[in-house]
């Protein structure tokens, strides 16, 4: 009893102490505080990642794909039917593609996908990420007519809209250049390519000129489109931040532009293929990897230009084949029994989970988070010895006291319980402050991360890094409940030796100086 | 005169330890307090009459002898026993009071209370234990004063509370080691009035340390305690 009542009472007068677990304090919120951020930046990846992965993909080495996806599913049922709950084959196929600017070939390297719109979004989350609200519903590798992106304020003009005024500038541009032709003689066009006026007035005008032996000569861009292509966002856009220190992007084509793309045809003596595309969407999945480095078209398309049918049986190829499984189906257990039925050494198959795939970029975050774990709980050990020290200095200021109470029938346990009490209830609301303090700063984060900004002119979280708008935050109680216990247990830990000091005190030593 | 022995100590030895070198203080005590007396232990500063007193509490252990209460031999006994006979046996008060600064006079007197019962048994009994200490506390006029910490207190006021803190458990001996050593010949007449007053109404026994006299003379029984030449011959005077 006294015990306590010992504790709270020196708890309100030494304020000595109270200093001493401020550290705790900052220590557990700062643990609560990276905690939920970490958490809130691998779940959101998880999502992202999982979203545009999905479970299980089956993909096959060879140039030509794999033949006949259908059977391939059928045995793939076979094995593993009860636990798939979707599936959709795609033709995945490296690629570069060209975009026109000023005149100029911009070049990326890219994954071309050719994806089956029909099924493809039971495997992964495709058509989330795209800009046109039309296209999240259902995708269509069509051009729409406007109305890209409405929550974008800046995003361009595109769509049937912008092709038409386009193809309308271009074409008085043409006549205009015929005029000019009839009037000086044709010595100018050959250098038009390096006169400054020009790229700065026409941005596509060189490219019509590339490309018009691709294209057949009644091609009116103005009321069609050559195959529809969705680029990722990254592929097509470079992000700066204007003289406001605003982020801007700058799009080097919109959905109503062409581009075009290269890739290898599916011959063992393989040729490239140059075709143009019309951008049709953009997609934007937050994920940076993907978004600079993925372009899909249609499955059936992409097929036919890489000559992946077989002209004699009509028989398909695709090089992928994606499989969702059912919710609590075990990701290792189907991989496994997929690898058994196709084994590596007969076919050039490689079988993964998503997370095997990202197995990288996952094991990073959880080392991170283990990381700064690890030196945010030392953080608090050394608030430990603080407590350590601070507790000697109360048992050396109180030896009069304990050595009243031990005359009074008080028993070295009971002494020494005091200041473990002492320390556990320092801990208990040094961890306590520091658990509101955090949960306070997590609710707040984006106006705390506004505020420093303004304060420093520093951008805490750049949006020209991260794809995200506000930083994702989530309140794990699993990770509260052991932050908070392992603050207290180094309060505690760092009491027992002062108290076990206080324990062993002579009471006569301790009553002596008279 | 009644003969019971409360408190008795037979050839108590103790010498301390500086420098390798052994200083003796008790070289044979032989003590005896019997019950509903006062009796009085007079010594000069340094005669080893703390470390009796500390002895005869159970707080350091001789290094030859017996103490026996009340028949029961103490000087050897578990921790625990002795942590219990200071606690339910014993009633010590100090020269300088050694009351908790952190608690108030009331607090400061339920403590005996408050360290040999559990929590949950006191927190049940609080109001008999709240009632015995007022009584206490208006016993030696400081029911006023409950609520204050020690350090709003006087010398006075501090000593009463450690005389009811001392009583609160209804101890059988009062060892009061120079109870009136801090303060004014006053208040220190005061004092010993209070502990006469309990000796008198409650048949309370009290051994008391002091180095005046004056107060010894008062006493039931008197020991003196040589200074320099220490304890091998107690000299038992017969005063009142």
């Amino acid at each position: 009893m006294y015990r306590w009542l010992l504790c709270f009472r020196y708890l309100r007068t030494r304020y000595i102490a109270l200093a001493s677990i401020i550290s705790v304090t900052l220590g557990v919120a700062t643990l609560i505080v990276v905690n939920s951020v970490m958490a809130g930046f691998s779940a959101e990846m998880h999502e992202r990642l999982h979203g545009l992965a999905s479970d299980i993909l089956i993909e096959c080495h060879l140039s030509k794909g794999m033949p006949d996806p259908e059977a391939h599913i059928d045995q793939i049922m076979e094995v593993v039917g009860e636990d798939v709950a979707g599936h959709s084959a795609s033709v995945h196929v490296p690629a570069m593609l060209g975009i026109d600017f000023n005149g100029q070939l911009i070049t990326r390297h890219v994954n071309f996908v050719g994806l089956d719109a029909s099924t493809y979004d039971q495997v992964s989350q495709f058509g989330r990420y795209l800009l046109h609200p039309d296209n999240q519903k259902q995708v269509s590798f069509s051009l729409r007519d406007g109305g890209y992106a409405p929550g974008r304020k800046q995003f361009p003009t595109s769509g049937w809209d912008y092709r038409r005024a386009k193809a309308a500038y271009e074409k008085a541009l043409e006549e205009e250049r015929q005029k000019r032709n009839a009037v000086f003689g044709s010595q100018e066009k050959p250098v038009q390519g390096n006169q400054p006026s020009f790229q700065i007035a026409a941005p596509s005008e060189l490219f019509s000129e590339t490309t018009d032996c691709d294209v057949a000569q009644e091609f009116d861009p103005s009321v069609e489109q050559f195959p529809g292509i969705v680029l990722g966002i990254s592929t097509c856009t470079t992000r700066f931040r204007d003289a406001n220190n605003e982020v801007q992007d700058h799009y080097y084509c919109r959905p109503g532009d062409d581009v075009r793309m290269m890739f290898p045809n599916a011959s063992d003596n393989a040729k490239v293929i140059n075709q143009k595309f019309t951008v049709v969407d953009l997609y934007e999945s937050g994920m940076s990897e993907y978004d600079s480095t993925f372009a899909f078209c249609r499955l059936d398309q992409l097929q036919e230009f890489r000559g992946m049918i077989d002209p004699a049986s009509g028989v398909k190829s695709v090089t992928t084949i994606q499989l969702k499984l059912k919710e609590g189906a075990d990701l290792n257990a189907v991989r496994d029994a997929l690898r058994r039925r196709f084994p590596a050494d007969i076919y050039a198959y490689n079988i993964q989970t998503w997370r095997d795939m990202q197995g990288p970029l996952l094991a990073a975050v959880r080392l991170e988070t283990t990381i700064l774990n690890i030196l945010l709980f030392l953080i608090i050990a050394v608030a430990g010895f603080g407590i350590l020290a601070t507790f000697f200095m109360i048992v050396v200021e109180k030896t009069r006291d304990i050595g009243t109470l031990k005359a009074l029938g008080a028993s070295g346990k009971g002494v020494m319980s005091i200041f473990l009490s002492y320390g556990l209830l320092l801990g208990f609301v040094g961890s306590g402050a520091g658990l509101v303090g955090g949960l306070i700063f997590v609710q707040n984060i984006n106006e705390i991360a506004g505020v420093i900004e303004t304060i420093t002119g520093q951008e805490v979280f750049d949006p020209t890094v991260y794809y995200f708008n506000e930083i994702p935050t989530i309140i794990d109680p699993f990770t509260l409940t052991w932050v908070m216990l392992g603050a207290m247990g180094i309060a505690v830990i760092a009491s027992v030796l002062p108290a076990l000091r206080a324990a062993r005190m002579h009471p006569v030593n301790a009553l002596r100086f008279e | 005169m009644n003969s019971e022995i409360v408190l008795e100590a037979c050839q108590l030895k103790k010498s301390y330890h500086k420098d390798r070198i052994e200083v003796p203080v008790l070289r044979g005590v032989n003590l005896q307090v019997q019950r509903g007396l006062i009796t009085s232990l007079v010594g000069r500063s340094g005669s080893g009459k703390s470390t009796l007193m500390h002895l005869l509490a159970a707080l350091d252990y001789p290094d030859d002898g017996q103490i026996h209460f009340a028949g029961e031999r103490i000087d050897n006994a578990s921790r625990s026993r002795r942590d219990a006979y200071r606690n339910q046996n014993l009633g010590i008060i100090f020269q300088f009071y050694h009351l908790l600064p952190e608690l108030t006079a009331m607090e400061n007197v339920l403590a005996p209370l408050m360290i040999s019962q559990s929590v949950l048994h006191f927190f049940n009994h609080r109001k008999a234990a709240k009632r015995r200490a007022e009584e206490m506390l208006d016993r030696v006029g400081l029911l006023h004063r409950a609520t204050h910490k020690p350090s709003e207190m006087s010398g006075g006021e501090m000593q009463r509370a450690a005389i009811a803190r001392s009583l609160m458990a209804n101890p059988s001996l009062l060892l009061a080691d120079e109870p009136t050593g801090n303060l004014d010949t006053d208040t220190g007449q005061e004092i010993l009035s209070l502990l006469n007053t309990f000796n008198q109404d409650d048949g309370l026994t009290i051994l008391m340390i002091t180095h005046d006299d004056a107060i010894a003379k008062n006493s039931d029984t008197c020991y003196r305690m040589q200074d320099g030449e220490l304890n091998s011959e107690t000299a038992k005077l017969q005063v009142a």
